[in-house]
């Protein structure tokens, strides 16, 4: 979708405000919202694009206000709501509905660090036909899906080069509304910085993207 | 929001969803035990000995894994070498994407709408604003991180660190560097700084 969180190229954001000796959470209420976050998302009710596509429906100016971590807690609220864990009442009331049935938690602390340790696979080992080589021409394609995508606006219609082939990947745009994983070849693509940005970009720059086949086109 | 926090939890741990101890354990975990100690530990072990840098630049996943970091945000990583002509700088311009197993959580100059947006499109005026000024003939490359391949840059390792030992340039690593914000500084910059 074409939301504010598509940022790459944007001007007008201000400076970048850095903080020396930056602790890992500001505040306790950051440690839980992540911490919240993780061992909900270990029931696996919903996948790691459908995760990113909730933050992308924040309404644009609200992202743009919202810290990161009230952005996850917003996520978290509402991918509850919408598989059914928990109700909006409940999350209003903040107290269990009367007579509902006690679950048995996601994730235990003993099993936290082989989670972490293990991680999670998003390539697929499956044959799917490789349609681009390493060194390639290729046009990424001029799409605007209402849904989640991951190939930004600014790379839209531009010609690259595949610089690398990653290997079979899950493709976000149809996982995240659980459309399947839809498994293809994804690459890394080289972008010079003036077919992107025009001759003002230093010749010798340039931007790489990891791109799906459905993202490309041969030139 | 403490206390919106507060009231979910303590729903989802009534609900019996989200058991406390849980949460404690993922905490301390990304407080205490994983954070770009890792990523330094990996850039000296690449310093200081060719055949792993080799393995790091093939299959950085499988090399990183010899030194006890895997898992989670870390599963398909790729590693940048700089050199004196080529600069790599890491970003995410979709979401915040980045390395946890060799870095940790990112910070929030990294999570911020500034940084994703002109990373992409001004890359040098953006190293200008964290002080690293880089010559015309430097070529620049960025690293969108649109997939869930993690990028880990490999820095050159500073002049006058024959004689360190490898825990020894290990401290000299920093996370900017290793998101190719900076350059390590020799241990003499780095004294005076």
């Amino acid at each position: 979708m074409n939301s504010v969180h598509d940022l790459g190229g944007m001007h007008g954001m201000g400076p970048i405000e850095y903080e020396k000796n930056e602790p890992v959470f500001h505040s306790p209420w950051e440690a839980h919202s992540f911490a919240l976050n993780m061992a909900v998302r270990a029931g696996r009710k919903w996948n790691i694009d459908a995760g990113r596509h909730e933050i992308e429906l924040i309404a644009a100016p609200e992202y743009l206000r919202m810290s990161y971590y009230e952005k996850w807690v917003a996520r978290l609220e509402s991918l509850l709501v919408k598989t059914g864990l928990v109700t909006k009442t409940e999350i209003e009331t903040g107290k269990p509905a009367p007579g509902s049935p006690k679950a048995a938690p996601f994730i235990t602390a003993d099993k936290v660090p082989a989670m972490l340790r293990t991680g999670a696979l998003a390539s697929r080992d499956v044959a799917v036909e490789q349609r681009f080589q390493v060194g390639q021409r290729v046009r990424a394609r001029n799409i605007n899906p209402e849904g989640h995508t991951r190939l930004p606006r600014y790379a839209r219609g531009k010609i690259g080069i595949v610089d690398r082939h990653h290997g079979v990947y899950v493709f976000p745009d149809t996982n995240a509304h659980f459309r399947g994983e839809n498994p293809q070849n994804l690459y890394s693509v080289r972008f010079a910085a003036r077919e992107l940005w025009g001759d003002e970009a230093s010749p010798r720059d340039s931007v790489y993207l990891d791109m799906w086949d459905d993202y490309l086109e041969p030139v | 929001m403490a206390l919106r926090v507060k009231a979910l939890e303590s729903l989802l741990v009534e609900k019996g969803i989200v058991d406390p101890a849980a949460l404690d354990a993922l905490i301390d975990t990304y407080e205490h035990k994983i954070g770009p100690r890792n990523g330094a530990r990996v850039v000296a072990r690449a310093w200081t000995d060719p055949a792993f840098k080799q393995r790091l630049l093939t299959n950085a996943t499988a090399a990183i894994a010899e030194l006890g970091f895997s898992g989670a945000q870390g599963e398909h990583m790729v590693a940048l070498a700089n050199t004196p002509k080529v600069h790599n700088l890491v970003v995410c311009t979709l979401c915040s994407c980045y390395p946890w197993s060799v870095l940790g959580l990112p910070p929030v100059w990294y999570k911020s709408a500034p940084y994703r947006s002109r990373a992409v499109i001004d890359p040098r005026g953006v190293l200008r604003e964290f002080g690293l000024e880089l010559a015309e003939d430097v070529e620049v490359r960025v690293w969108d991180s649109t997939a869930e391949v993690r990028y880990l840059v490999l820095p050159e390792c500073p002049a006058g660190t024959e004689m360190l030992t490898e825990d020894e340039l290990a401290a000299l690593v920093t996370r900017d560097s290793m998101v190719g914000v900076a350059k390590v500084a020799s241990p003499a910059e780095g004294a005076r700084a």
